[in-house]
């Protein structure tokens, strides 16, 4: 009651009206080129004729999902070693995990291509001790190990955030209560690091579910992923801008579904769904 | 009028969200004086300063300084300066910049800042801390930097918004003493909101009682604590035995089935009223010598005094006193005839003054103010 | 138990800068190959100084980068300021929920909406080619907005609401007051909110792919030089993208830790 707040609501009307035209907007006109045919009348066909890129969305689907899986599984453990470690250290690891973040994950992706393929650094070195050569470039095990090294430190980061605030008198606490090792985990480290678990697989798994580089460089053209699609139909030009609206608005109401679910999960009372 | 006023609030009502908030409301506030406003929270105490200050406008009503009405007059242009709960201290500058701020936007020059700012700390007993940072500092000290940044523009009227509540007990009661002690050296006017009655009888030259957005009673603290205008006021103040009550006639009145004699007079035939009894007025004597007889129910030892509650005929009396009792003797109660204050019947008659869920008034603790 | 966490640890960081090793070495192989090591060379970071299109497109990222950053915290700051003011719950739901959305969104979804809203309008008022600089520095900023209102919004809420009270009680006429004692108070927020709006419009790829038209910023140089031959010389750019981001990070973990403990005293 009473509380008077300093500055004026009428100072965030440029945000609005720059909101309403460039996030809002975009969104409906999408959803009005989804709707219509390339010569402007209305058709539900793109939507229909999405049956055709079944397969594209459960494979981007479930490689994301194992992506997200095991960067979690990764990310984990060493978001709570790191809350561990000397204040001065956790600022340098911090620093260390952030860094490959700040490049373009374009790179980081093509460097890859030098480690994994055919006569890339594993195999030759494969070569060298009299071993065969292993078929690592092109397959979806690299599709997924893309994914994973790109958007593993948008994991760790939050999770260690979350877990470096934890008051480490809970912990005592938990101890004096009767909790062993494995209980202290369940019943109180992880119930409070739920809250970047939930950001971290939300950051990792929208983008690589989406995504349209990681498979081509990796992947070959084998695989095809949602992203793949939809970059592929807006290359070929302004006719096919509408199935490409269509597909990209599918994706966009699937991510808001995984969303929601995730929300879901973060409000329960268990947390033992995630791991 | 033997004193001009210096602030007066004419007719203000103020709501918050359809809520009344300050309900008709009228004071006059005299130049130079210490005036508290006291009352539980949301009372509207805190409202009433932020009108004086600026920060809020009144629905309808008033607001008058020197004569002059200052409605609409933003804060920034208005010679009151405030000293806020929780100091409000800006943490980006020092002590020394803190104490400056009024007299930069001013744009004195600085050898004049220097000095005032100079002088404003020495008055605070905070010398030598020019270069401090904010955070550095004790809850005490900063708000003594709070009292200088506020005096260090010469306000003519100085508002003080619960300024000790956040300090501790030991700490309180000095600063109580040196900020009676800064108004009387600046001869200033200050008006001091709190809701600790004891911090309000002690520092201030008149006290005005407020709840519900009313005011329920102006007067110096001796008014206040002797002659309460109302059950709320009586409770509020100190401890208080509440009795209903029925007036014979002039300097009789009737309570417990019992007649007394008192000192008040004006009432007419067989009024219905509330009588208060402080509870250190009411002496323990021999059962069979009491004006009233009862049961004591508890006994707690105080230090410097036992706080007793005696059941009689169902009612619970609170009674301080320097001897010992034991629960259940059975006491007689004796009551000096100007022990005895007699009240008008009022809104709030009957919902104080009974001591039969007595624990200690946890509640008194726990009320800190919101707003 | 304290051993094996630092070789997990070790592992981690192991296998981030596994492959950012390898570029960076074979940044500097003196054949053309980035399969077998031949003999230390400069030759392709030479190279890059003479290739103007990677000039151009470097120059492109820092002028998209700087001024999406100033505009999208300069925007982002007053939104911050003003949705704080705001005092029905409902309207200030709905505003935080839009705010979201390009955070939420794929990247994909976010550049395609905004290339369809960009032809689109193109097309009514006549133009054939709409997409260029300013779309694509309309999109920055757009991209940005969240990130400075979210990392404002908390400093603001953290801010005490008296303090700007005191300056007016001071003395101060209102927007003053906002400068000299909110904005002091709220500008760790600012400055974090600028360094990611700058660094996200750096690297960003995908929204850029799909709104730049012909002013290809340096992602978009990158992908399109990964899309031929894989040849030494995107390692060596990368390579010095590696380093500045590095210096960079050190120079402002320095900083900081500097502030602090000049704070501490």
């Amino acid at each position: 009651m009473n509380k008077k707040t300093f500055g004026n609501k009428l100072v965030a009307s440029p945000y609005i009206v720059w909101s309403a035209i460039f996030i809002v907007v975009p969104l409906i006109i999408m959803l009005y080129f989804a709707l219509t045919d390339s010569s402007g009348n209305f058709t539900l066909a793109n939507l229909s004729g999405l049956g055709e890129y079944k397969k594209a969305f459960a494979i981007s689907i479930l490689y994301a999902a194992i992506a997200t899986v095991i960067t979690l599984l990764l990310a984990y453990p060493m978001a709570y070693f790191m809350s561990k470690l000397k204040i001065s250290s956790q600022r340098m690891i911090f620093m260390i995990v952030m860094i490959p973040m700040w490049m373009n994950f374009l790179i980081r992706t093509y460097s890859w291509i030098t480690i994994l393929a055919n006569t890339g650094l594993i195999n030759t070195f494969l070569k060298n001790i009299g071993l065969r050569p292993l078929k690592l470039i092109n397959t979806p095990g690299a599709v997924i190990l893309g994914m994973v090294y790109d958007f593993i430190p948008y994991m760790i980061l939050p999770i260690y955030s979350v877990m470096s605030k934890i008051d480490n008198s809970l912990l005592e606490a938990s101890e004096d209560l009767g909790s062993n090792g494995f209980n202290k985990f369940k019943r109180v480290i992880f119930p409070l690091s739920r809250p970047g678990v939930i950001s971290g697989i939300t950051m990792v798994f929208v983008p690589s579910v989406s995504t349209f580089y990681i498979s081509q460089k990796l992947g070959g053209n084998k695989t095809m992923l949602i992203g793949d699609t939809i970059e592929y139909f807006f290359n070929l030009g302004p006719d096919y801008y509408n199935i490409a609206s269509a597909i990209s608005l599918v994706l966009m109401v699937m991510i808001l579904i995984c969303l929601f679910i995730m929300n879901r999960f973060s409000d329960g009372e268990e947390g033992g769904v995630l791991m | 009028m033997e004193k001009e006023n210096i602030v007066e609030l004419k007719n203000i009502s103020v709501a918050f969200d359809g809520e009344q908030v300050l309900d008709q409301l009228n004071l006059g506030i005299k130049d130079k004086e210490f005036i508290t406003l006291l009352g539980p929270s949301g009372c509207g105490k805190t409202t009433t300063l932020r009108l004086i200050a600026g920060f809020l406008e009144p629905d309808c009503g008033d607001v008058v300084f020197e004569g002059k009405k200052i409605n609409g007059v933003p804060a920034y242009k208005r010679q009151v300066n405030t000293i806020f709960q929780r100091y409000a201290l800006f943490p980006h500058l020092n002590v020394y910049e803190n104490v400056a701020f009024g007299l930069r936007v001013k744009k004195l020059p600085e050898n004049e800042i220097k000095q005032k700012v100079t002088e404003m700390l020495s008055l605070v007993n905070l010398s030598g801390f020019e270069k401090r940072n904010i955070a550095t500092l004790s809850g005490g000290q900063q708000q003594r930097v709070a009292i200088a940044r506020a005096i260090a523009n010469h306000p003519k009227v100085l508002l003080l918004d619960e300024p000790l509540a956040a300090l501790d007990l030991k700490l309180r009661k000095d600063m109580q003493k040196e900020l009676k002690k800064i108004q009387q050296q600046l001869g200033i006017t200050f008006i001091f909101v709190t809701h600790d009655q004891e911090e309000a009888l002690t520092m201030s030259d008149r006290v005005v009682v407020m709840d519900k957005g009313k005011i329920q009673q102006v007067g110096t603290p001796q008014d206040i604590y002797n002659e309460p205008k109302n059950a709320f006021v009586a409770d509020f103040i100190g401890e208080s035995n509440i009795v209903d009550g029925k007036m014979l006639k002039d300097y009789r009145v009737e309570f417990s089935g019992q007649e007394f004699r008192c000192l008040d007079r004006g009432f007419s035939q067989n009024e219905q009223v509330d009588v208060v009894v402080r509870p250190e007025d009411v002496d323990i004597v021999e059962y069979d010598k009491g004006m009233l007889k009862g049961k004591v129910t508890s006994v707690a030892f105080l230090g410097v005094h036992y706080e007793i509650i005696v059941d009689i005929g169902g009612f619970k009396w609170m009674i301080q006193t320097t001897d010992e009792h034991f629960v259940n003797d059975r006491v007689g109660l004796y009551i000096e005839p100007d022990a005895i204050h007699i009240m008008k019947k009022s809104e709030y008659s009957g919902l104080y003054g009974d001591y039969s869920s007595y624990s200690e008034e946890i509640d008194h603790l726990s009320d800190v103010e919101e707003e | 138990m304290k051993i094996l966490s630092r070789i997990y640890i070790a592992l981690i960081v192991l296998f981030l800068y596994a492959p950012i090793a390898v570029m960076v070495v074979f940044s500097f192989n003196s054949s053309s190959s980035v399969w077998v090591l031949e003999g230390f060379s400069t030759r392709w970071y030479e190279g890059l100084g003479n290739d103007t299109a990677m000039l151009n497109a470097l120059k492109h990222t820092v002028i998209v980068a700087v001024l999406s950053a100033i505009i999208s915290t300069v925007l982002g700051t007053a939104a911050a300021v003003g949705i704080n003011a705001i005092r029905r719950k409902f309207s200030k739901k709905i505003i935080m929920s839009v705010t979201q959305i390009p955070m939420m969104n794929a990247d994909i979804v976010t550049g395609i909406s905004l290339m369809l809203l960009f032809i689109f309008f193109g097309k009514l008022i006549g133009l054939n080619e709409s997409l260029g600089f300013g779309t694509v520095l309309i999109a920055h900023i757009t991209f940005n907005l969240p990130y400075v209102i979210l990392s404002v919004m908390p400093r603001l809420q953290q801010t005490d609401s008296h303090l700007a009270e005191a300056a007016l009680d001071l003395g101060c006429p209102p927007l003053k007051a906002f400068f000299k004692v909110i904005l002091p108070s709220i500008s760790t927020g600012i400055i974090t909110g600028f360094i990611m709006a700058f660094t996200l419009s750096l690297d960003d790829f995908v929204i850029s792919y799909f709104t730049c038209g012909h002013y290809q910023t340096l992602p978009i140089v990158i992908f399109n030089m990964t899309k031929k031959s894989v040849k030494p010389d995107t390692y060596a750019l990368s390579t010095l993208i590696f380093i500045s981001v590095f210096v960079l990070m050190v120079l402002y973990n320095v900083l900081q830790t500097k502030s602090e403990k000049k704070h501490a005293s």
